[in-house]
């Protein structure tokens, strides 16, 4: 599904942030992305989500060099990846359920026909009440999972959340973690980049460490 | 979804969004984030110039038809002055030649009050023509049907009447043509600088509404928007905003135009004998057309305007 071989990436005349990165990404897997702050992580998300593009070396994506995708490919791409970002990137003037649907609408897809799925989730992250309402008035805790709501209705292949419990409480992040885990057991692969120890020993998986910008997978 | 546990679902059901359709959700770029106010003031100043313009041009071009068309219909024989029998009897002699030929329906020949009337801009009124070596004019009208062969006409008339002249008035018609034609390049050229303002102004305006809604772009990228939607949202908002300046401007612009056709009906500037701007500034019915079609084109430029300007700048952000 994803697959980085020998990637660096420097921004500008800069050091290189990452370093010589090789580590693949199989279908169904879910795995925690760790590392200290400032090691990369962030920028790593970046290059699986195509917001960024390495300075050496080749990543693939869902079989495709991502190097020769045209504006067109990397947006169909996209909306085969779910992302929640660290500061949930949630549209002021939208209210949640309209933030929540966006990836449908932007498909092209009728209100009526999207309705019930996104009340659903909305339901299933718990802001069944909290639908008519714009994010300024969302706690931190409403907003990242009004993002995780929309990173999922789109039904990704691969999920990547960055630092998804960063902004809510123990019980909350254990029951996003629980989320996230049911999320993969119905198919889709999940990186979950999170500098919360507890949080990882919570649940048995694959752990891609980066540090110094070289990456280390322990499997 | 598939993927929900059912078993995790709150019991209620679904609650009804507050909105009922697409028509009620709230647009993705927030509209009070696009540039306007300003800029439907300067679509509506642009569309009004363009208006003027349009109508003006269409005013002159009908107008110079229509003195052309008179002109062309008319021919002039002036015979000097001299001996008043002699003169009589050339008048005489000149109208039987005119009306042999072929193509003339009517000769008239203008009486002493006719022609003083003609001399009153230049001499005044009430004066007396018998102490003044005023020619002779003969009104020649000519047939629409089958032109008749003046050159023929002019060399008889020269062989017959040696103090006599043919006038087909070809170079004052010629003349007033050359200016009709300028004001029409000159009507063409300020269109297009009209133009070339509108869309830079559009063009300011659709960088600074991206610029600021930078958030909204990065998250419809994210969660697989095509340039081609994004462009699409941004254009729609500035659809509406050349519509409006468009008809704005459009409508001002017609507004003067029948208020110049009408003011002669209350007294202003109707005098006939006192020509001004109220007796010929009249578009007609394509003038009016044209400056309808100014608005559409308006509307449609902005928008495209917008579109193409999206893209650019997504292409840069990308």
């Amino acid at each position: 599904m994803v697959r980085f071989e020998n990637v660096g990436l420097r921004y500008g005349m800069g050091p290189e942030v990452l370093k010589d990165v090789t580590f693949g990404i199989e279908p169904n897997s879910f795995q925690f992305l760790t590392g200290p702050s400032g090691a990369g992580k962030t920028t790593l998300m970046r290059l699986l989500f195509l917001s960024l593009r390495p300075t050496r070396g080749l990543i693939t994506l869902f079989g495709r060099d991502v190097s020769s995708l045209d504006p067109d490919e990397v947006a169909v791409i996209r909306r085969r990846i779910g992302i929640v970002f660290q500061d949930f990137r949630l549209l002021d003037h939208l209210t949640t359920y309209e933030n929540v649907s966006l990836p449908l609408r932007i498909l092209g897809k009728e209100e009526p026909s999207y309705r019930g799925e996104v009340s659903e989730i909305l339901h299933w992250v718990g802001l069944g009440d909290r639908m008519h309402v714009l994010p300024p008035v969302l706690s931190g805790g409403e907003k990242q999972r009004a993002a995780i709501a929309r990173a999922l209705i789109g039904r990704p292949e691969f999920l990547l959340a960055d630092e998804p419990t960063g902004n809510v409480d123990p019980t909350l992040a254990r029951r996003l973690l629980r989320l996230f885990v049911e999320l993969n057991k119905s198919g889709t692969s999940v990186l979950l980049a999170t500098h919360d120890i507890a949080l990882m020993d919570q649940f048995d998986a694959r752990r891609l460490v980066i540090a110094d910008g070289r990456l280390y997978v322990y499997d | 979804m598939s993927m929900i546990d059912p078993a995790r679902l709150d019991a209620d059901p679904p609650a009804r969004p507050r909105r009922a359709g697409p028509r009620g959700l709230t647009p993705i770029v927030p509209r009070a984030t696009v540039a306007g106010r300003a800029l439907v003031a300067v679509v509506a100043i642009m569309t009004f110039l363009a208006g003027l313009t349009i109508g003006s041009v269409m005013a002159v071009r009908a107008t110079a038809q229509a003195w052309r068309s008179d002109v062309a219909r008319e021919v002039t024989i002036q015979i000097r002055a001299g001996d008043p029998a002699a003169v009589a009897a050339q008048v005489k002699l000149a109208s039987e030649l005119a009306a042999q030929t072929p193509g003339i329906s009517a000769a008239n020949v203008l009486t002493e009050d006719e022609t003083a009337r003609l001399l009153e801009p230049w001499l005044g009124t009430g004066l007396d023509l018998s102490s003044l070596p005023v020619p002779r004019i003969i009104v020649l009208r000519l047939d629409p049907a089958a032109a008749p062969d003046l050159t023929r006409l002019r060399r008889t008339l020269t062989d017959r009447i040696p103090t006599a002249t043919l006038d087909d008035h070809r170079g004052w018609s010629r003349r007033l043509g050359a200016v009709a034609e300028g004001v029409v390049v000159t009507g063409l050229g300020l269109l297009l600088l009209v133009a070339t303002a509108t869309i830079l102004s559009v063009v300011f305006a659709t960088r600074a509404a991206v610029a600021t809604n930078r958030t909204v772009v990065e998250v419809l990228h994210f969660v697989g928007a095509r340039d081609g939607f994004i462009a699409a949202q941004f254009q729609r908002h500035f659809l509406r905003v050349g519509a409006e300046g468009g008809a704005i401007g459009g409508a001002a612009a017609a507004a003067l135009f029948l208020a110049v056709a009408l003011l002669p009906r209350f007294g202003v500037g109707g005098d006939p004998e006192a020509p001004s701007v109220f007796t010929w500034l009249h578009p007609g019915p394509w003038g009016f057309a044209g400056i309808a079609a100014a608005v559409v084109l308006m509307a449609c430029v902005t928008a495209l305007t917008s579109r193409l300007t999206v893209y650019r700048t997504l292409r840069a952000i990308t």
